[in-house]
């Protein structure tokens, strides 16, 4: 039975080509693999290797022939001893590639699909019953106390990281883990986040459910291609077999005085990554919900900490098991004449704002999103069509920031209830200065968050 | 045709030798159509071929039991064919349609399989190599005596986190096998251009790891190796390294116009040293397999494979609602 043998395509882009070279003529016979012609792409020039065995009957195309459209037939093989069919009555041809309708495939986003979107509600159900016990935490103590309820509950659940084992966590946070769940369960690592990273990713393929700790996530650079590449995207790319239930998590953003290098805050960064989950807490009590929310979710979770907040103490619920929603935000302070939206160090600024600006007359209602991606959009939105004003609050650097983003919604989402223009205090858009004096120009401060309140009411 | 003169392995039996000829022709037709398919802009982006290197997955998978785990980068069809996953899920991936293993959200280098413990399919050079250690650490946690097979190229062999991972495999003993697929080319760059050390797998001794090279164009040198290799791991040794010499007859992706090396060069490995034909002459020398016997097999797998390119042209393009899902679990 004869063949046609097509035009190939030979690259993700080629549409034609040039025929540059016979290299069998026709009575020739071919065995898969043999060379059979050389063609030229825009880019290169490549063999091209016949895939069936026969003979050459026709060549149909010369060599030198300029623009030859791929899936044009350009020979024709033929079994041994066979005929040449007349042109016209065509041989067998593998069929043209169905014509794939690009304008058909295309699928509006969610976020551009709704014309007349349901006026949002902010979920305001308590965190806690009314009447729980509380007890004072520091945020070390309750993101301690997660994890170790955890692992109680859970022998998959392991942690793992730089000195989180004998030496109790470079901040203490794993503080007596190694103490209650041995070394086969709390376990140090070598200084090599892109290697650990990467070996915690597939111990969540491999169906148990890591933390891993990164000293802080300056250093979780060096791991960011397993954070985003082969924990995030998996899922997806298995068509939904292989999921990466994995908690990265640490200290982020400044600190204290280390430089430029240590003092990056990165929740704008993980928060674009479709795929992970990110939660960035303010309070003690939040820390431990979140974090117990984190280390159950089937998804890879960026779980964002700070150094400063891991001493400060909070009220924590005292229950048996206390765990906080993802896309949930928290009101912290409700108000009237502006929204300010914030999340982790962030918060402190806010709140301190909005203490000030209540002895001035004007009330803030402060929210704090607590869980950045999911984002809970509808508090936000809730809130500016009440306050019809708003400020964000965050520490990282103003080019695409988590305030950037939470505008775009509010633009399109709550346009006509905005009285005056967003405005986004982030840190300033330069690299951490070392010095005192430096340091604290960088740094947003309560300072601008009150001037901000006042630019936004106009008074 | 010149094939290297078999040494006698009187202790392979018929049915073994005519497996493995079967797996790694199965290998080869199937890289064949999809080069087809590709030229015919049935397969689009990336598609890293296989041919020339059956005998590393094939001899390897001889050699593995039931639970055992195997990951790879993105020159993967070959992999996903010898753990028996079914050539019309593979194919449909790479034409990108609902039937594929990924239901066409993955492609050709990012398919998975979790009912045949194959874990990808993996676009970063060098990825797969700590994730195939994490992999070979829950079963290690777990308590049960599965191994992990973790393939990665010469080329990956110079990425820092394979050396992380080299470290920590030792330091916590997992079960893992690390199979270097030396091919002699990383993309246009052959080994003598990317390093100076003699020998990749020797690198493991500066971590304590055993391992050994292997003729990988030898499916029984490879079968023997990697029982070794196995072996150590069940035993709770700790990881093995194995470098397995062999070839890719293509050029590094469908796009690669290959001209860092000369024909003469890929010629004489086809005709010295092919996997499938070293095994074909063991089965006609050895009298287990007629020249007939060998040109049914040959149909049966043109068969499968055109049945697997059929499947993966009628099975649809996914709904257009997939996009929104598998995001999260
Ligand atoms: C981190 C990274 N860098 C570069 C690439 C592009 N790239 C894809 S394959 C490849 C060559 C790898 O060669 P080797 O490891 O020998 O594997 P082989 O392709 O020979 O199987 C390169 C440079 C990539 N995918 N990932
Ligand atoms: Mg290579």
């Amino acid at each position: 039975m004869a063949t046609e043998v097509l035009m190939p395509a030979l690259s993700p882009t080629m549409e034609e080509g040039t025929l540059a070279k016979w290299l069998v003529k026709e009575g020739d016979t071919v065995a898969s693999g043999d060379i059979m012609a050389e063609i030229e792409t825009d880019k290169a020039t490549m063999e091209f290797e016949a895939v069936d065995e026969g003979v050459i009957g026709k060549i149909l195309v010369e060599a030198g022939t300029e623009g030859v459209k791929v899936n044009t037939p350009i020979a024709v093989l033929i079994a041994e001893g066979e005929e040449v069919p007349a042109a016209g009555a065509t041989a067998e041809t593998a069929p043209a590639p169905a014509a794939l309708n690009r304008e058909e495939g295309k699928v509006a986003s969610p976020a551009t699909a709704a014309p007349v979107p349901a006026a949002p509600k902010a979920d305001t159900t308590p965190d806690w019953p009314e009447g729980t016990k509380m007890k004072t935490q520091t945020v070390r103590e309750a993101l301690r106390d997660a994890m170790a309820e955890e692992m109680r509950s859970t022998d998959e659940v392991f942690v793992m990281g730089e000195e989180v084992a004998e030496y109790q966590g470079a901040y203490k946070i794993t503080q007596g883990l190694l103490d209650e769940f041995g070394a086969r369960r709390v376990i140090d690592t070598p200084i090599t986040e892109h290697g650990f990273a990467g070996i915690g990713v597939g111990a969540a393929f491999g169906g148990l459910k890591p933390i891993v700790e990164f000293m802080t996530f300056n250093f979780a650079m060096q791991a960011i291609d397993h954070l985003l590449n082969s924990a995030a995207k998996t899922l997806y790319m298995s068509g939904g077999q292989m999921g990466c239930p994995i908690v990265f998590r640490g200290p982020n953003g400044a600190a204290a005085r280390v430089g430029a290098q240590h003092s990056q805050c990165y929740a704008a960064w993980y928060s674009s990554i479709p795929g992970l989950k990110v939660a960035m807490p303010y309070s003690a009590a939040d820390a431990k919900g979140l974090l117990k929310t984190a280390i159950r979710d089937p998804n890879p979770v960026i779980f964002l900490e700070n150094e400063i907040l891991y001493g400060r103490s909070f009220d924590v619920p005292d229950l048996e098991d206390f765990t906080v929603p993802f896309g949930k935000a928290k009101i912290w302070r409700e108000g009237s004449d502006l929204t300010i939206v914030s999340f982790g160090i962030g918060m402190t600024y806010a709140l301190e704002a909005a203490e000030r600006l209540a002895k001035d007359g004007i009330s803030a209602e402060v929210l704090d999103l607590r869980t950045l991606r999911p984002m809970d959009t509808d508090a936000i939105l809730a809130s500016v069509m009440k306050t019809n004003r708003l400020i964000t609050v965050e520490e990282g650097f103003p080019q695409s920031s988590v305030g950037n983003y939470i505008t775009s919604v509010v633009m399109e989402q709550a346009f006509d209830y905005l009285d005056a223009p967003v405005i986004n205090l982030c840190g300033k858009d330069v690299p951490m200065p070392y010095a005192a004096n430096l340091e604290k120009l960088a740094l947003v401060t309560t300072d601008e968050v009150v001037e901000a309140a006042h630019k936004v009411t106009y008074r | 045709m010149a094939v290297k003169k078999p040494a006698a392995k009187s202790n392979v039996s018929a049915e073994e030798l005519l497996g493995y000829y079967r797996d790694m022709l199965l290998i080869r037709r199937f890289e064949e159509k999809a080069g087809q398919l590709y030229g015919m802009g049935l397969i689009g982006g990336f598609c890293h071929l296989y041919i020339g290197q059956e005998a590393v997955v094939v001899g390897l998978e001889a050699a593995a039991k039931e639970g055992d785990k195997r990951i790879t980068s993105y020159r993967d069809h070959g992999h996903m064919l010898a753990c028996g996953m079914d050539p019309k899920g593979v194919m449909a991936e790479l034409t990108g349609r609902e039937g594929g293993y990924s239901k066409g959200k993955g492609g050709s280098m990012h398919m998975f399989s979790k009912e045949k413990h194959f874990y990808g399919g993996h676009g970063i050079v060098g990825a797969q190599v700590p994730l195939g250690a994490g992999l070979a650490f829950s079963d290690k946690y777990k308590g049960n005596d599965n191994v992990t097979f973790t393939y990665f190229g010469d080329g990956a062999a110079n990425q820092g986190q394979v050396y992380e991972t080299y470290n920590m495999a030792m330091l916590w003993d997992l079960p893992v096998i690390f199979v270097i697929e030396n091919n002699k080319y990383a993309m246009g760059t052959s080994v003598q251009r990317a390093t100076r050390s003699p020998s990749l797998w020797e690198r493991g001794a500066a971590y304590g790891i055993t391992g050994e090279e292997v003729d990988g164009m030898d499916v029984l040198a490879v079968k023997a190796a990697g029982e070794k290799a196995v072996a150590h791991c069940r035993a709770g040794k700790g990881p093995y390294i194995l470098e397995v010499m062999t070839y890719r007859y293509r050029g590094h992706s469908m796009s690669d116009p290959a001209k860092y090396r000369t024909r003469d060069e890929v010629q004489k490995m086809r005709s010295e040293r092919d996997a499938i034909e070293h095994v074909r002459e063991l089965l006609l020398t050895g009298k287990h397999a007629t020249e007939d016997d060998l040109k049914n097999i040959d149909k049966d797998i043109k068969a499968v494979v055109n049945e697997a390119a059929e499947f993966s042209k009628e099975s649809p393009e996914p709904a257009l609602e997939e996009l929104w899902t598998d995001i999260y679990a």
